[in-house]
């Protein structure tokens, strides 16, 4: 931002100020709310008047605990390996799209943009009875495998467009250096690719990790229930008395993850890795 | 060490587009040969073809005497070097060197792979930085890298993809000199691929000038200077490029478009019954008729000088002319092969820098018709070409490259030798 005068450097600010309260109100609010004690929910107030962990104590050890435990670990596993196979899957494909000319690599790249389009709602009750029919229906596979209908296409996309920024010369270089095509891939774009793997596997985890539409309709119990969908089945101490605190714990619980995996891999994501490999 | 023959190499892409019209030559053992042409001619198609990076449609490539037509790159055994250098970004200095190394597995102990990554270094300068990533090397260090990944291994051959396009003039000409010592002194056949015909005069043993696919002439740089067999060849090599004139011929006289030239036998041969011929002669050859000391055997003639442009050793002087109509469209037509605007028809004259012909003066110029040639309108061949000369010229260039191959390597022998008993001997002192 070397080339900005002051005026324009406020202006910036200003906007970045603006877009960040838009953006993180909603979360203060939710933190605010898990923090509330029953009687103070209807207050009217932002901030509790007397702050309480009863709910997250609720959830994590106390009477909801069987719910959202289960619930808990079913969606890291489901998202985890839902996000494996897409990534792996995708960065196949991704990589001869990019790289090989073969006939219907344009149906292919349709065909992953038209399946990402289809909207959720309109499959999902047939999916669940050809679930029901064999047998995938309350499992795990019956949500990795929708899962990666999502995961799949978008992963495919921006990894084929960051296969097709590292320059093809490297891995003819490796060729040429004494490679064979395995470890010209391995060696030469792999390395290169990595930051666009690690993006592209943090989107499709994101993806799978919120949805909420399969997560519902494709679950009875806690054998495979996600978070997203055991929220709605949180109920309050009574049938007078609103879940609102506890719902609001567990979605500021279950965003904890997401903030980890962003600071975790934002190490790996380290821009302009491919500088330097061709005159700039 | 190799020679490299290619028999008839054609390539045709999927859509049917020829890239390559059955190109055959024949590099010899430590020989520098340079492919060079305008854009689109085929020249990096057949460098690809050679290393095994694109299929060969038809026609036989030899290496060392082997066919390897169906080989993979790996297996060919030659080193390139990449026009945007492709160094793996993610390797250090020394770890982008040591790669082809490294990839012959169990081949090269740690010692032999530090060993000969070092002397590479050493070569190029390299040394100090062995450590840095290539992102923060400027480009001439990049591109000594890149030449470093090349020579480390013994490869058959070096072939080079115009790896001085990117750099800047400066740095562009001291690694010329710096390619032209290591292949003089390592002797490893190279091919090399420009567009550049300075580059191409100065660096190779003999130069392969193509044109849309098709080989039109190899021979030593001297050879394609002063015996081109026609006017692409001719309107390619040199700089600034040859002129072209229509040339006119009634009564025994050859009118230029700013001279009258009286035929001698040598023309009076070689124009035989034609009309109308275009002569090409060299910027270089176009003398100030003031500073001639011997006018006798030449043609002095008045022109109007347009621009001149003074640089110090030399200067330039630009004479518009009117074409003829008849050759104006063969000579647009070489105009645009050779990648130029066609903005103008006019002749450029290189005189002596103590010349006083200014912008707008009407100068007494002189030239030699011994220098000119003559060019056939219709076939663009080459009439006043010398067969003779051009076969004692690339014999004596041949001799001379052999005498300065063997002069660097008695050197480097020398030298090599020198080194190995100071290391033995401070061995035996470590001892």
């Amino acid at each position: 931002m070397s080339g900005l005068s002051t005026r324009q450097r406020v202006l910036w600010v200003a906007v970045a100020v603006l877009v960040l309260l838009y953006a993180l109100f909603p979360v203060a609010s939710i933190l605010a709310t898990s923090l509330k004690p029953a009687g103070e929910l209807q207050s009217g107030r932002f901030l509790p008047q007397n702050p309480t962990l009863g709910a997250y104590e609720q959830i994590l050890v106390g009477g909801a605990q069987d719910l959202f435990l289960s619930a808990l670990r079913n969606s890291i596993g489901i998202s985890l390996i839902a996000t494996a196979i897409a990534v792996i899957l995708a960065t196949l494909a991704a990589y001869a799209i990019a790289r090989l000319d073969f006939p219907g690599k344009r149906v292919v790249l349709t065909a992953a943009l038209g399946v990402s389009i289809f909207p959720v709602i309109s499959i999902v009750t047939p999916l669940f009875n050809l679930w029901r029919n064999i047998g995938l229906y309350d499992t795990w596979a019956g949500l990795i495998i929708p899962y990666l209908s999502l995961t799949l296409p978008i992963s495919i996309w921006t990894l084929s467009a960051f296969f097709r920024q590292i320059p093809w010369e490297l891995e003819q270089a490796a060729q040429v250096d004494g490679a064979t095509t395995w470890q010209a891939f391995r060696r030469a774009i792999v390395p290169l690719a990595a930051p666009g793997v690690f993006t592209t596997a943090l989107i499709a985890f994101f993806i799978a990790w919120n949805d909420f539409v399969y997560g519902i309709s494709l679950t009875s119990t806690e054998a495979a229930r996600p978070v997203p969908a055991a929220l709605a089945f949180f109920t309050g101490a009574s049938q007078f008395e609103e879940p609102t605190a506890f719902i609001s714990a567990a979605a500021v619980v279950v965003t904890i993850p997401v903030v980890v995996l962003v600071v975790l891999f934002q190490r790996q994501i380290v821009a302009g890795l491919t500088q330097g490999a061709v005159k700039g | 060490m190799a020679s490299i023959v290619l028999k008839d190499i054609v390539k045709k892409y999927g859509d049917g587009f020829p890239a390559v019209k059955g190109v055959s030559l024949e590099i010899a053992d430590g020989e520098f040969m340079i492919l060079v042409g305008p854009s689109g001619c085929g020249k990096s198609t057949l460098l690809r073809m050679i290393v095994g990076l694109e299929d060969i449609t038809d026609g036989d490539l030899e290496i060392g005497g082997r066919r390897v037509n169906e080989k993979a790159p790996r297996d060919r055994n030659l080193a390139m070097v990449f026009q945007n250098y492709a160094l793996y970004p993610h390797l250090t200095v020394f770890e982008n060197i040591a790669f082809p190394l490294r990839l012959a597995k169990g081949t090269f102990s740690q010692d032999e792979v530090r060993r000969r990554v070092e002397a590479a270094a050493d070569t190029l300068e390299l040394r100090e930085h062995l450590d840095r990533k290539p992102a923060n090397l400027s480009g001439g260090q990049r591109q000594r890298v890149a030449m470093g990944r090349a020579i480390v291994r013994q490869a058959d051959a070096f072939l080079f993809d115009e790896p001085l396009s990117n750099l800047d003039a400066k740095l562009r000409g001291q690694m010329r000199t710096e390619i032209a010592r290591m292949q003089r002194r390592l002797g490893t056949t190279t091919v090399y691929v420009t567009h550049d015909q300075t580059e191409a005069m100065t660096l190779g043993d003999r130069v392969a000038v193509l044109r849309k696919g098709e080989l039109q002439q190899v021979a030593s740089p001297r050879g394609l200077y002063e015996q081109p067999v026609n006017l692409f060849v001719a309107g390619f090599i040199g700089s600034p490029p040859m002129n072209f004139v229509p040339g006119e011929v009634r009564d025994d006289v050859l009118h230029l478009p700013f001279a009258d030239v009286p035929l001698d036998d040598r023309l009076r041969s070689v124009v035989g019954d034609r009309r109308l011929v275009i002569v090409g002669f060299r910027p270089e050859h176009v003398e100030d008729a003031a500073l001639v000391e011997d006018g006798s055997r030449g043609v002095a003639f008045r022109a109007d000088i347009d621009v001149t442009e003074w640089l110090g050793s030399e200067l330039y002087a630009y004479i518009p002319f009117e074409t003829n109509p008849e050759v104006a469209k063969k000579l647009e037509e070489l105009d645009r092969e050779l990648d130029g605007e066609g903005l103008r028809s006019q002749v450029v004259a290189v005189l002596s820098s103590e010349s006083r012909v200014r912008d707008g003066d009407t100068a007494e110029l002189w030239i030699d018709p011994a220098r000119l040639l003559v060019f056939d309108p219709e076939s663009s061949e080459n009439l006043t070409r010398d067969e003779e000369a051009a076969r004692r010229i690339d014999a004596e260039t041949e001799e001379e490259r052999r005498a300065a191959l063997e002069r660097a390597q008695r050197r480097e022998a020398a030298s090599g030798g020198a080194e190995d008993r100071e290391r033995s001997a401070s061995a035996r002192g470590a001892a």
